[in-house]
């Protein structure tokens, strides 16, 4: 039984079948990478998996629980946090208070009136958040405004962000899209470095194959909606049908 | 089965200028994505140059005339227009009696250069600007224009009647075969809806049948990508503009006999205007002329003596409760699309 | 100090200081001379200085911080005095019962309101939020009458039945609104050479009350509450994939930012026990929307500095007319006298509200951050040097 059980799961849009039956085990604190040619379906279901969308069949369990019908921030609090395509990080705020908003969400839960007390006089926060920072190089960059940082220092607050308020499962679309090689190398390093610091289970989506063979432990191909294969990233190299779905594609095109 | 026919007459021509109004702050909306709070003000000067040019015909002269006498024993002063001694007295009075029919004319140049003027020297700038400073600065825009009509021509309102040929009502229910009397209907309100069916018809025909028309609403549905074409937006936004703000200006020169025309009848109408488009659904111009209409006549039937006597005052505030209603049951209105203007 | 750090503190100073100077500060002019219709040091100006603030302080709370731009904050205002005049109509004459009935009753209609409102963001809830103003406008007029005594206005009548306190006077005449037994009308005048400086119960009440206001929205700013506010404006689907359900913040904000207004309003019918429709009316709303901005949003003292400037000038603007501008430009040739009279003529008088939304409109296009923006912008032009320090300043701020 893994952390993360998708059964089952269809959606349409009008008359596009978006994702056809979709059936995926995430195992506890594994690595597990979804791939596929555009349109397969990815950001469906990951959106599916953040109740951003609801499935119109099946169910999606998150260790034990169904996160159907809860909505994102009901989820978030379950253990999910998510890492978005393009970084969504507080723009106007500093580095400083973006890391402080998620270490707050931990503390006090969805909502609290907490209007009186200064928020320099939250020590307990501030040192989480600070921990944070210094753990993912970015304390020197505290006072900054978030928006006036560059694109690789924007994902790793947004990643930080979300370390911040320890989940289970760490979510990540597309996470180098538009990145150059160097800041790629750079994400996939701090990835790896995240995974063997701590306890917790990634899906990520990627269409960048040397990210995904140099991170994932588990690989789902998904082709029109519906999974072709799964299994470990060297079966999946070369695998006939994988090559049918892209190649096909191409072909097609 | 009378008072109900009645009710919908009497929403109709209300209805129309809700739907004028809230069909050009949609076109607005869509091609531009700004909010425009000066709507309003347009639609007023629009009633406003239907006044200005009764006042201009009616521009007199005086003649002594020595063989009549007033009644203090002096010679009496006439007054005589000078459209009536340029074109001959019959011809000159007709002018007169016409002139709201002619401000139509005399508005939709004026109108369009007014919404050049805007769309050029001030909305232009903000498109890249949150909505909050859009409401913002033409908020302050309408205030402006509102404030000037009124240095101009004073607070009170300013009687503009229609040509003495629709003056008077026709009895509808005589043609229905109800008892006479039961259903009358002033002409001129007749004149109204049948003049925004008209445009509103011409605007839908321009926007189908036409390449700008095409274009417009191929950038309502998505305006990134028609950037992407190549198209050259900008001069077709302004012209949009335009466009909107002669359909608010009509919408007034018309509205002009029904409601005697004053300084703040624009944003009396606005406030509504946005309701019904809210209603009808953001960007999309079918739900606003229908909302338009439904508004009106819901509004007319609110009116209604048995109605008030069981929910009094329900006709001051049916619109806005309509609204809430529609809001909470429907977020996207009657016919919004989803996506279209979520922020 | 008060658990604020020393920048907040300092400027909590500043405001205490000229709220209490106020009467010497506004009245810079000798009484007789020709320069004193400048001057602004009269008590119901005053209390209008103080009471917008408050007014704008507290709308400052919901656009400021979450940029939920409310074009209906008039109706709180209005609901505001006319809670305050029941309650001195039922009650009693004493302020206080007043003012805090009218803080709740402002509360919860807000609760109302913001709880529907709220469903919507952006463009949709500024027309909603409209609408329900536009709404309590004309029910106010027509069939709350009862309630609102439609357009003549609430007021006192010899016939109050007042449960703590007495129908009439001795005298015969209506009780005056007091804060135990302090009347609040009355005002001590200080004659100093050609100068006359006024001091005003209600005034002091209504400053003190504008102190407590701006200290708590100091609190408010610094607090995880008003960072969560900012971080609404800037990200909200950030904020729910951090767990956090906006809908809760947005409302405490809109709710209190309500009672501020209620509070402005409570404090306007404790000055003078009346209260009319047309406080309710979207041009009043506008005119919050107008000082805040003004002032600067989401500034600690912008909405205050708007507030002041708005009304000061609507006071001397007002005053002005044509006979004043033709006494200005005489010394000028006829022709360019009469030129210069036509022009400024439109923006007096009367004509207030044209230069209000001309100043609205260049407001927002120059200067959308407001006078404080203006003044930073002027301090770095003629402080470059100042500048370099201000910055590492600023910088070792935040993390104090």
């Amino acid at each position: 039984m893994g952390i993360l059980e998708v059964k089952n799961v269809g959606k349409r849009f009008g008359g596009l079948q978006a994702l056809g039956d979709v059936n995926l085990s995430v195992a506890e604190n594994s690595v597990h990478a979804i791939i596929g040619p555009n349109g397969a379906g990815k950001s469906t279901l990951l959106n599916c998996l953040v109740g951003k969308l609801i499935p119109d069949t099946g169910s999606v369990m998150f260790d034990g629980q169904s996160v159907l019908g809860r909505t994102p921030y009901e989820i978030n609090q379950m253990g999910i946090s998510r890492v978005f395509q393009t970084p969504e990080i507080f723009a106007d705020l500093t580095v400083m208070e973006n890391m402080m908003i998620p270490c707050f969400a931990k503390r006090d839960g969805a909502f609290k009136l907490n209007g009186i007390k200064s928020v320099e006089s939250e020590a307990e926060i501030r040192d989480r958040a600070e921990a944070m920072m210094e753990d993912m190089n970015l304390a020197e960059k505290r006072h900054m405004h978030a928006a006036s940082m560059s694109r690789g220092d924007k994902r790793r607050l947004e990643i930080a962000m979300c370390l911040a308020q320890e989940p289970r499962l760490l979510l990540l679309d597309e996470p180098t899209a538009g990145m150059a090689r160097a800041d790629t190398n750079n994400t996939i390093d701090l990835l790896k470095e995240i995974k063997q610091k701590r306890d917790i289970t990634i899906v990520i989506i990627e269409h960048d194959m040397h990210v995904v063979f140099s991170l994932a432990e588990r690989i789902t191909v998904l082709a029109q909606g519906t999974p072709l294969v799964e299994d470990v990233p060297s079966k999946i190299k070369g695998h006939p049908k994988v090559r049918e779905a892209y190649l096909g594609e191409t072909a097609a095109a | 089965m009378d008072a109900i026919i009645l009710q919908i007459l009497n929403g109709l021509d209300k209805g129309s200028a809700y739907a004028l109004i809230a069909l050009g702050l949609t076109l607005i909306f869509g091609t531009l994505g700004v909010v425009n709070f000066a709507h309003g003000a347009l639609f007023m000067i629009g009633a406003f140059c239907a006044v200005s040019l009764n006042k201009l015909l009616n521009l007199s002269f005086e003649t002594v005339d020595p063989t009549r006498t007033d009644f203090l024993g002096n010679p009496a002063k006439i007054k005589t227009p000078y459209v009536e001694s340029w074109f001959g007295p019959e011809f000159g009075a007709a002018l007169i009696d016409w002139s709201v029919p002619l401000a139509i004319l005399f508005s939709i140049p004026i109108m369009i250069a007014i919404g050049f003027i805007m769309e050029r020297g001030l909305i232009k700038h903000f498109y890249r600007r949150p909505h909050a400073d859009q409401i913002l600065v033409t908020f302050g825009l309408a205030i402006v224009l509102q404030e000037l009509i009124k240095h101009y021509y004073g607070a009170n309102p300013i009687q503009t009647p229609a040509p003495d040929a629709f003056r008077g009502s026709f009895d509808f229910g005589a043609i229905l075969g109800f008892d006479p009397n039961t259903i009358i209907y002033p002409y001129w309100r007749m004149i109204y809806f049948a003049f925004a069916a008209v445009v509103i018809g011409g605007v839908f025909a321009f926007l189908q049948f036409t390449t700008f028309g095409m274009v417009v609403r191929a950038g309502m549905a998505d305006r990134e990508t028609v950037g992407l074409l190549g198209i050259n937006i900008d001069k077709r936004f302004t012209i949009m503009f335009g466009l909107a703000a002669a359909v608010a200006g009509l919408a007034g020169v018309m509205y002009a006999p029904i409601n005697s025309p004053n300084y703040h009848m624009g944003m009396d109408f606005l406030v509504l205007s946005f309701v019904v488009v809210v209603v009808g659904g953001m960007g999309s111009l079918p739900g606003a002329v229908a909302a338009g209409f439904l508004l009106g006549i819901l509004e007319s039937f609110a009116s209604m003596n048995e109605i008030k006597s069981i929910l009094p005052g329900i006709d001051q505030i049916i619109i806005y409760v309509a609204a809430i209603i529609i809001l909470l049951t429907r977020p996207r209105g009657l016919l919004g699309r989803k996506g279209v203007m979520e922020d | 100090m008060l658990g604020l750090n020393k920048k907040d503190a300092t400027l909590l100073g500043v405001v205490a200081v000229l709220v209490i100077f106020a009467p010497f500060i506004l009245n810079p002019f000798p009484a007789d001379s020709a320069m004193a219709q400048f001057n602004a040091g009269y008590p119901d100006l005053m209390q209008r200085f103080v009471i917008f603030g408050i007014f704008a302080v507290g709308f400052n709370l919901l656009f400021g911080l979450t940029g939920y731009l409310s074009f209906g904050h008039a109706a709180f205002l209005g609901v505001g005095s006319y809670s305050a005049v029941w309650m001195f109509k039922l009650l009693s004459m004493n302020v206080i019962p007043a003012i805090l009935l009218s803080m709740v009753i402002a509360g919860l209609f807000a609760l109302l309101i913001g709880f529907i409102s709220l469903r919507r963001t952006g463009i949709y809830f500024s027309i909603l939020t409209l609408a329900f103003a536009e709404m309590s406008f004309r029910l106010a007029y027509s069939v709350l009458t009862p309630i609102t005594n439609g357009e003549t206005g609430l007021q006192l009548t010899l016939e109050d039945p007042r449960i703590l306190g007495q129908t009439a006077t001795e005298s015969g005449g209506i009780p005056v609104t007091n804060l135990f037994g302090l009347e609040m009308r009355s005002t001590e005048v200080l004659n100093l050479g050609g100068w006359s400086f006024q001091f005003n119960n209600g005034y002091y009440m209504a400053g003190a009350l504008l102190l407590v206001a701006f200290y708590i929205s100091i609190r408010i700013f610094r607090s995880p509450f008003g960072m969560m506010l900012r971080a609404v404006k800037s990200n909200q689907q950030r904020m729910n994939y951090t767990g956090l359900n906006t809908k809760p913040y947005t409302l405490a904000a809109f709710v209190i930012s309500g009672m501020y207004a209620g509070l402005a309003g409570g404090l306007m019918a404790s000055m003078d026990p009346l209260a009319g429709a047309e406080r309710m009316q979207w041009t009043a709303s506008g005119e919050v929307v107008l000082m805040t901005i003004l002032g600067g949003a989401g500034t600690l003292i912008g909405p205050v500095l708007g507030a002041g400037f708005i009304k000061y000038f609507e006071n001397i603007f007002s005053k002005i007319n044509e006979a004043v501008l033709h006494s200005w430009f005489h010394a000028l040739p006829d022709g360019l006298e009469n030129a210069i009279v036509w022009v400024f003529e439109h923006f007096v008088g009367s004509g207030w509200h044209l230069t209000l939304g001309l100043l609205f409109m260049l407001v927002v296009t120059f200067l959308p951050g407001g006078l404080v923006e203006g003044g930073q912008r002027l301090g770095r032009l003629f402080g470059r040097k100042k500048d370099a320090e201000e910055k590492t300043a600023t910088q070792s701020t935040p993390a104090e």
